[in-house]
């Protein structure tokens, strides 16, 4: 067994309980050429900016090295949430890990809950129904609404300007009203199951996800005139936390953080999944790859999403949500006390779970935060032998140190909103 | 002691007690108002649990902030700790001294009162706590001295943040001192004295100074906002960077005092500016209101209150709009901007007066301004073009809007 040796270099000056300043271990690693010091002297300044702050979005922690207000260096500390749900998925049966996915992403619970039952029935080669496919994009389309709904929101606090939040959640409360009248559960949906959906929508739900649909670009336009032009938004946005298309490329961004630097990919349209090439939408591309062209293309992905789901609506038809397959879709109770066959069906789906054959499979869907993959290998057993998650906020996060080099302290959490993290996927 | 020497501080305490009470209250009841305006720009109603409309909520907050723990941070330095909030307190509370706040009430009062003796006041009794004649400058000189408070509360908390807090908000404040001081020449040269009631009293005699030196009154507004330390120049609090900035350590009353500073900043500043540049007490288009009298003094002092409580409006307006600066796009903008437009301005003021003096010497005071609102349309039309073009906050016009590339 190997030991490793965190080196633990850099001391940061704290007063202990009895008033005396003290230097204590920071954790900041040094770059081998730098000359190490302890003492920063008054030249430069350690502050830590989280993990309780109210612009970190959660957990985060930002070791900042300040020199003056301009930022030598930032180091990110990451774990503070960590659950382990890799792990524990592995000790689940596959619908099981469903309600693991809800507090991953926790913005975009349907979203995660739906990439996985997708990567399940990648597994199984199972064909779901029409409604339920639409079900789906309309559920997908949902949580990239409310999710950039709290990014924009949170952005907006973050630079100072606290109205637009509230506009924003006002709206998500309305998505979040609907995520409940559907499932129940307004934050943990668990809405999907291996196969098909918990449940079908409610009566009227459609109509009020359709009032929503046309009121709702409104509020984006109020947005839109808040910010877009915005002198002050414009100058704290604008240029800052730049990062070209090549790299972003290279440090795997994906999703707006990547389209906003000019990137056309969008996994949507480039590996349709839920039928995506049916419907007609854009991919905004940004050109600077900075904070405001991340802002312009989230703001314009919500208007997108908004015309996904009106297509998604046109198209809805009644009829089955779950498939008829026994392996997976437990047979109606009626059927499972009167028919043999579907009792029998009943009780090994109970008691041993669904059993994909053997084999492994990667699902990518593009979630709010970008592309969020979910990796799985079976045995043939009931549980994945393992499931990895490719969590977009923690790979979009890897970069925040490089985008933050020479900013400004203000800079650092306007930066930070941009990259859109949610602490849930990060740490998992 | 002379009956007139005796009337005078009587009358002074009165209204020395008179205005303190009314601004500490008022104040009191600006926390609300700005809650309510608040929740009526974000679609809520604000707070309504504590009394009918929620009237009683600065009580409550007032009870809540004398009863709570009192903390002191390790390795704080204890005098200036406690220093700070008086020092960030007094100057804002003390600044409502010298603003008129309605027309003069002739009185004419011979009174024999126990223990004090004989007192009497004859002649028109200015409505001002003290009309110093040193007028607006006591304002600068006084509202500069709250930057100690808030630099020592930054110094002295030992937190990282709250030092940051301290260095902004001195910078800033001393950076935007600055332009408020050389954007008040104009009213200066237009009015020919700095005190605040001789400003009131050409206004009556020309135009409202926000229309002949529109200017002066942009800068003023912009330096204003930046001197109380609100959105969009709140870098010192800076909620999302440094949590709260210079009060971060701060708790209960010691927290209070810096909220009731930053209100009473808010009251003075709405108040200076309906003084200095739309004619403080003054009822348009009539002179009934200089007449004197008991409904004269009233009424104008209603007027006041109205153009006062417009501004007070539209500082918490501007506060839940707009996002804040960041902090090198403020030092360029009071640096490179409004001090190079202030100076240039008062060189273009005194040049257009000297001209008027010069062709027009029979000009009245509405002549006068006539003039210089005409040119002030002229320069404002030019400023906000140049303002327009993106040159300020690196820019509004400084790159073509985003073009999002739409694939098909």
């Amino acid at each position: 067994m190997s030991t490793r040796t965190v080196e633990m270099e850099l001391r940061t000056p704290v007063v202990d309980a009895t008033g005396r300043i003290t230097n204590v271990p920071l954790g900041i690693p040094r770059r081998p050429s730098e000359h190490v010091s302890d003492d920063f002297g008054a030249e430069h300044m350690l502050v830590n900016i989280g993990p309780q702050h109210p612009a970190t979005h959660g957990v985060l922690r930002l070791v900042v090295e300040l020199e003056g207000e301009t930022v030598r260096r930032v180091v990110p500390h990451v774990g503070y949430l960590h659950s382990g749900f890799e792990k524990l998925g592995e000790y689940r049966q596959y619908n099981q890990i469903i309600p693991l996915t809800d507090r991953t992403d926790y913005l975009a619970p349907m979203a995660n809950n739906i990439a996985l039952a997708l990567a399940v029935e990648a597994l199984m080669g199972i064909e779901i129904t029409e409604r339920c496919r639409l079900l789906r994009v309309i559920a997908m389309e949902m949580s990239r609404i409310i999710s950039h709904l709290v990014w924009a929101g949170t952005t907006g606090i973050d630079l100072g300007a606290f109205t637009p939040f509230l506009w924003m959640f006002q709206e998500r409360e309305r998505v979040y009203n609907l995520q409940e009248a559907w499932t129940g559960a307004r934050l943990t949906t668990s809405v999907s199951r291996v196969g098909g959906m918990m449940a079908d929508v409610p009566d009227g739900w459609e109509a009020g996800l359709r009032e929503f649909v046309t009121s709702f670009p409104k509020t984006l336009h109020e947005v839109d005139t808040m910010f877009t032009r915005n002198a002050l938004w414009i100058g704290r946005t604008q240029g800052v936390g730049v990062i070209n298309g090549a790299d972003a490329t290279n440090w795997s961004l994906s999703g707006p953080m990547l389209r906003a630097s000019g990137v056309d990919y969008d996994v949507r349209k480039d590996r349709p999944y839920l039928g995506y090439d049916e419907f007609d939408f854009d991919v905004p591309i940004g050109v600077h790859g900075d904070v405001y062209d991340r802002y312009r293309v989230r703001l314009e992905e919500m208007f997108q999403s908004n015309r996904i789901i009106e297509q998604a609506l046109d198209r809805l038809r009644p009829g089955p949500v779950n498939v008829s397959d026994p392996r997976v879709i437990l047979p109606p109770k009626s059927r499972a006390m009167s028919d043999m066959e579907a009792m029998i069906f009943h009780f090994k789906q109970v008691m041993e779970g669904i059993k994909p054959p053997a084999g492994e499979v990667y699902m990518g869907v593009e979630n709010p935060k970008g592309e969020l993959g979910y990796y799985m290998v079976s045995d043939g057993s009931a549980k994945p032998v393992r499931w990895r998650i490719r969590p977009p906020s923690f790979i979009n996060l890897s970069v925040l140190p490089r985008l933050c080099e020479g900013a400004l302290l203000s800079d650092v959490i306007a930066i930070n909103a941009s990259v859109d993290i949610v602490m849930g996927e990060v740490d998992r | 002691m002379t009956p007139e020497l005796k009337g005078f501080i009587f009358f002074s305490a009165i209204k020395m007690l008179v205005v303190f009470t009314t601004v500490l209250v008022g104040v009191a009841l600006l926390t609300l108002m700005e809650r309510k305006v608040a929740g009526w720009i974000q679609n809520r109603p604000g707070p309504n649990r504590v009394g009918p409309w929620g009237i009683l909520q600065p009580a409550a907050d007032g009870i809540k902030n004398f009863i709570k723990e009192e903390t002191l941070p390790a390795g704080a330095n204890r005098g200036l700790f406690l220093l700070a909030p008086a020092l960030s307190f007094i100057p804002a509370v003390s600044l409502m001294a010298v603003v008129p706040l309605a027309a003069p009430l002739p009185v004419t009062v011979d009174w024999t009162l126990p223990l004090i003796g004989q007192l009497t006041w004859d002649g028109p009794m200015p409505m001002v706590v003290a009309d110093l004649s040193i007028g607006f400058l006591f304002v600068l000189a006084i509202s500069s001295l709250g930057v100690y408070g808030v630099a020592l509360a930054g110094w002295s908390s030992n937190s990282k943040y709250s030092l940051l807090g301290g260095l902004r908000a001195s910078a800033q404040m001393i950076s935007y001192e600055v332009a408020m001081g050389l954007s008040l020449i104009p009213v200066l040269l237009l009015t020919g004295n700095v005190a605040l009631s001789e400003v009131v009293t050409r206004q009556q005699e020309g135009l409202w100074f926000v229309g002949p030196l529109f200017i002066s009154f942009f800068i003023f507004v912009i330096s204003g906002f930046a001197e109380t330390n609100r959105l969009p120049f709140d870098m010192p609090e800076a909620e999302s960077e440094l949590v709260a900035g210079y009060h971060a350590e701060y708790s209960a009353m010691k927290f209070s005092l810096f909220m009731i500073g930053e209100f009473a900043h808010i009251v003075t500043i709405a108040a200076m500016i309906a003084t200095l540049y739309f004619g403080g007490w003054d009822i348009p288009f009539t002179t009934w209101d200089t007449q004197g009298g008991v409904l004269q003094t009233v009424l104008t002092f209603l007027a006041f209150f109205v153009k006062m409580f417009f501004w007070i409006f539209v500082v918490m307006w501007i506060r839940w709009t707009l996002p804040r600066f960041r902090y090198d796009q403020l030092m360029s903008l009071g640096w490179k901007v409004l001090l190079p437009i202030a100076l240039a301005y008062i060189m273009v003021t005194a040049g257009t007066i000297w001209g008027i003096g010069q062709t027009l010497p029979e000009a009245s005071p509405v002549m006068q301004s006539l003039v210089l609102l005409g040119l002030n349309v002229v320069l404002g039309w030019l400023l906000f073009y140049w303002l327009d073009r993106g040159r300020v906050v690196s820019g509004v016009g400084a790159r073509t809007p985003v073009q999002l590339r739409v694939e098909a």
